[in-house]
């Protein structure tokens, strides 16, 4: 029935122009529905979402085009935050404007991208994912003892105070036509929607195409004139500046930055929603970090669902969420192995695999 | 030259721990090409049931070895239990998917255990009760006691246990064809699945063991151990070369000394800049540098895929 | 300009104690199609790697138009013109047909990142130019009916042409073609035949590892017999084939 609908719809003439429309409007107007559905809380959670959205499609490009796995991209998000902190606190005095403080942070982390990259491409996939894994926890070490002996990134503490992100004398975190948390929406949403449309245009261009080569067969791209160093830095290194715009973003947001926002589970995570998504394919990777994004908060729920089906709460919904989250995941991926929503090819593959084995 | 003297000795202790769960990674790597994540959750999970059993029995009159002992028992069998569940139940059905989706369901599966843990035993630190008479002996200036020295030969006795079982049995050989080609081996009459089974409940039963041998050296166990642990012990099994034996066991008591030696070294000399807090950083480096010389591990095989 | 293109003096390699190639020499001429054979294991494969860059060779050198290439890397050799197919077929499989020949372009064309993002007019003519060109050569190849079928499900014969579709993309001087007949039948080969003259035909020069004797025979300008990693005949197909040592390599007999 759904489905009958769905294609008389497609049938219509202008389809695409009202699908656009419907979804600017449904994006434009979300922060008020949400709010109004939801409460303030859920906008901020929204504005995560945009976030990690960011992050996700930046590890994409590492993992998912060019499939090199990195197990330390929070790094670079890292990156990103405590530079803006850094030169965008009363914690050293600066206070640069924002224009200069994201570029900053994007350029510093796609340097620290090329950085990583340089020594350790000619490892082999896993032993790849150990050495970003151990890049990130570097990072972390650093931040969190970088406090002496000359106080930079204020050791486990971290840094508060941080600028608020600020375009052309407005700072997003005052209240003008709408409370700040919608100023946040509207500015990460346009950042989203640059980063998508990079992403989109990338894959499918003259280095999209040697990406995809590399990950399918890397002698035989090396044997089509690719330089596969080369591009693989270039992958590395724009994913990692689009987790240091990210860190920048959630730095001018937050307000504090702090080591524990850094560690590896949150690498994790990131990856996750990656392949929960669908690894390659951009809708896929929006659909699974706005997923893992929201499901970890929507839990908190299960206290108050408990307090209802039994009238008292059995276990602590904090303890309880976390369970649940992990489980879903296996869940998941048992289910879908391809991800919830693959690219038409990758689920052929898959489909295959799983009838082979099932020979 | 004592500090050096100590440091060798708590470095070859903790890189013993390393070795025997490094062990684990790459008994499971060699056949499955899989990073198991959960395989810290299983040593985790080790220390903890026998911390329960021993908790149990610390009224009961019976001697202190004897509690320890039954603890250990206890442990063990239950971890061989989830090792076969995890690979059963989250492993198996993606044996043929490529090498990621399995991987996310590693980390499904290390975050339930470790908030199942959380749920059981609770947010608080567990000691281990002082039930044995822990013997200390000095040689020069340095001290080592008799639950280290007993880690040490526990550790050792197992790793060539293993290095027996794999190198010099029907069973070994049987595991070594599965890891060269499954398919193979199967048309040779090897059970994969059985093989793989086996491959994970004799890796949880060494975790088990492990998480017993951590909780007796540090005197404390919590629900969150298990993962750096198991990330060091993985970094240990890369360090040696993943797939292989003695590198696993080489790259773990290596890590384990550098480690010790760095927390005690790198204060005096970086003049205080850089403490024992930056301990971890001194793994990864090492780990880092080493894959940059010799990027299949130090006991790795050279040379990659042919074309 | 010599009438040499590539010129190959010395080479040897070694893999731990075991030595793949041996001092092995030999010239192929611009326009020849040029045949290496050998029993199993006598190092054909092994030249090839170290003729596209893949191995670097223990000692001898490689000239390519007279320029020295020892020791680039396979991108290097892709980019001086020598391209190649592989023994056991590597397409990018999860790409269409034509998605991979277009990454065959790669090497002669130069959209970057601003390119791809922006799509000023120089990087849209460039992304024009490179399907055009791709959407030839599987024509040219005779695939061009798969245009957009992916890779991993065309037929085997129809994935060997577009391989050599692929490996042509990036213009090359010389093309080298590693068992491209394996496993076809009398039909395919001769169509493959008819191929690869149409290829020299139209100015590449072809290098072959190829089994099939009757194709070998009847195609090539000239062989070298490579046996235990060292040449031990090169000449006219009928001078090789009736060459004692090629014979004994062959049978296992001396004669």
């Amino acid at each position: 029935m759904v489905k009958k609908i769905l294609s008389a719809y497609c049938k219509l003439p202008y389809c695409k122009v009202i699908s656009s429309l419907l979804l600017g409007l449904v994006l434009l107007t979300l922060p008020f529905i949400t709010d109004y559905a939801l409460g303030r809380i859920w906008v901020r959670i929204l504005d995560f979402s945009l976030l990690y959205i960011m992050l996700a499609l930046g590890l994409n490009i590492v993992v998912g085009f060019a499939g090199l796995l990195d197990l330390g991209f929070v790094a670079f998000f890292a990156v990103g935050a405590y530079s803006y902190a850094i030169l965008g606190s009363p914690h050293l005095g600066i206070h640069l404007p924002t224009w200069l403080l994201l570029p900053i942070g994007t350029v510093l982390a796609g340097f620290f991208g090329i950085l990583l990259g340089t020594p350790t491409l000619k490892l082999r996939g896993d032993y790849l994912a150990i050495v970003t894994l151990g890049f990130g926890e570097i990072i972390r070490i650093f931040l969190n003892n970088l406090n002496a002996p000359y106080n930079l990134t204020g050791g486990p503490q971290g840094i508060n105070l941080i600028d608020p992100l600020n375009f052309g004398g407005i700072s997003l975190s005052q209240a003008g036509w709408f409370p700040a948390v919608y100023n946040y929406y509207y500015c990460f949403l346009v950042f989203v929607l640059l980063i998508i449309f990079t992403t989109h245009r990338l894959q499918y261009s003259r280095i999209g195409r040697a990406w995809v080569a590399i990950r399918e067969d890397e002698i035989a791209a090396q044997a089509m004139g690719i330089n596969t160093r080369n591009i693989k830095l270039l992958a590395f290194s724009m994913g990692a500046s689009f987790g240091g715009l990210g860190g920048g973003l959630f730095a001018g947001f937050q307000g504090f930055v702090s080591p524990e926002s850094f560690n590896l589970m949150e690498s994790v995570m990131i990856l996750c929603m990656i392949v929960l998504g669908g690894m390659g394919h951009i809708p896929g990777v929006i659909f699974g970090a706005i997923v893992l994004t929201v499901l970890p908060e929507a839990l908190r729920y299960l206290g108050p669902l408990q307090n209802n089906v039994f009238g008292k709460i059995l276990v602590d919904p904090a303890d309880l969420r976390m369970l649940v989250f992990g489980m879903a995941l296996i869940l998941v991926m048992l289910l879908r192995p391809a991800g919830l929503w693959p690219s038409p090819i990758r689920k052929q593959e898959f489909d295959e695999a799983i009838e082979d084995s099932n020979d | 030259m004592d500090i050096f003297l100590q440091q060798l000795i708590n470095g070859l202790v903790s890189g013993s721990i390393y070795a025997i769960v490094a062990l684990g990674y790459t008994l499971v790597y060699g056949i499955l090409r899989l990073i198991n994540f959960a395989h810290g959750e299983i040593v985790m999970l080790g220390a903890m049931i026998a911390l329960s059993v021993i908790g149990l029995l610390t009224d009961s009159g019976l001697p202190g070895l004897l509690i320890v002992s039954l603890g250990l028992l206890c442990a063990i069998p239950c971890c061989m239990l989830i090792g076969y569940l995890i690979e059963r139940i989250a492993y198996r059905p993606l044996r043929h998917a490529p090498s990621l989706t399995p991987l996310i369901t590693a980390i499904g599966v290390s975050i339930v255990l470790q908030n199942l843990a959380m749920m059981i035993w609770g947010k608080e630190f567990i000691s281990f009760p002082p039930l044995i008479d822990v013997q200390y002996f000095s040689i020069s200036e340095a001290t080592i006691n008799s639950v280290q020295i007993f880690i040490v030969i526990v550790s050792t006795l197992m790793m060539t246990g293993l290095n027996y079982l794999v190198n010099k049995t029907k069973l070994g050989n049987a595991m070594r064809a599965t890891a060269q080609n499954a398919e193979v081996a199967g048309l040779m009459g090897v059970n994969a699945n059985t093989i793989i089974s086996l491959t994970f409940v004799i890796g949880s039963a060494l975790a088990a063991v492990a998480g017993m041998m951590v909780t007796m050296n540090y005197n404390v166990a919590h629900y969150d151990m298990g993962f750096m642990l198991g990330l060091k012990a993985f970094t240990a099994a890369v360090l040696g070369g993943i797939g292989n034996l003695r590198g696993a066991m080489f790259g773990g008591i290596l890590l384990g000394i550098i480690e010790s030696m760095g927390a005690g070294y790198l204060g005096t000399l970086t003049n205080g800049m850089f403490g024992s807090n930056y301990q971890d950083v001194f793994a990864f480096f090492t780990l880092i540098g080493v894959l940059i010389f010799k990027p299949s591990g130090l006991l790795g095989k050279a040379g990659g895929e042919r074309p | 300009m010599t009438e040499k293109l590539l010129e190959i003096n010395g080479i040897s390699k070694h893999f731990g104690g075991i030595s793949a190639l041996t001092d092995v020499s030999l010239q192929i001429q611009h326009g020849e199609i040029y045949a290496l054979i050998g029993p199993n294991g006598a190092g054909k494969t092994s030249l090839f790697n170290v003729i596209t860059g893949i191995y670097t060779p223990d000692s001898g050198s490689i000239l390519l138009n007279g320029k020295a290439m020892t020791g680039k890397k396979p991108h290097e050799m892709a980019k001086a013109g020598v391209a190649r197919t592989f023994q056991n077929i590597r397409l990018f499989h999860s790409m269409t047909a034509l998605e991979n020949v277009m990454v065959g372009r790669h090497c002669r064309t130069s959209a970057g990142v601003v390119g791809a993002v922006f799509q000023h007019p120089k990087a849209k003519t460039e992304e024009m130019a490179i399907k055009n060109r791709a959407r030839e050569l599987l024509e040219y190849v005779g695939i061009a009916r798969h245009a957009n079928t992916v890779a991993r499900n065309l037929s085997y014969g129809d994935q060997r042409r577009l391989e050599i579709a692929r490996a042509l993309a990036t213009e090359p001087l010389l093309l080298a073609l590693d068992e491209p007949a394996a496993g076809m039948n009398h039909t395919e080969t001769n169509s493959l035949e008819e191929l690869f003259r149409k290829i020299r035909a139209d100015g590449v020069t072809l290098l072959l590892i190829e089994h099939d004797v009757k194709l070998v025979m009847g195609l090539c300008d000239r062989i070298t017999v490579l046996n235990f990693g060292k040449k031990i005949a090169e000449g006219t197909p009928d001078f090789v084939k009736n060459h004692p040592e090629v014979i004994e390599a062959y049978l296992g007999v001396s004669v």
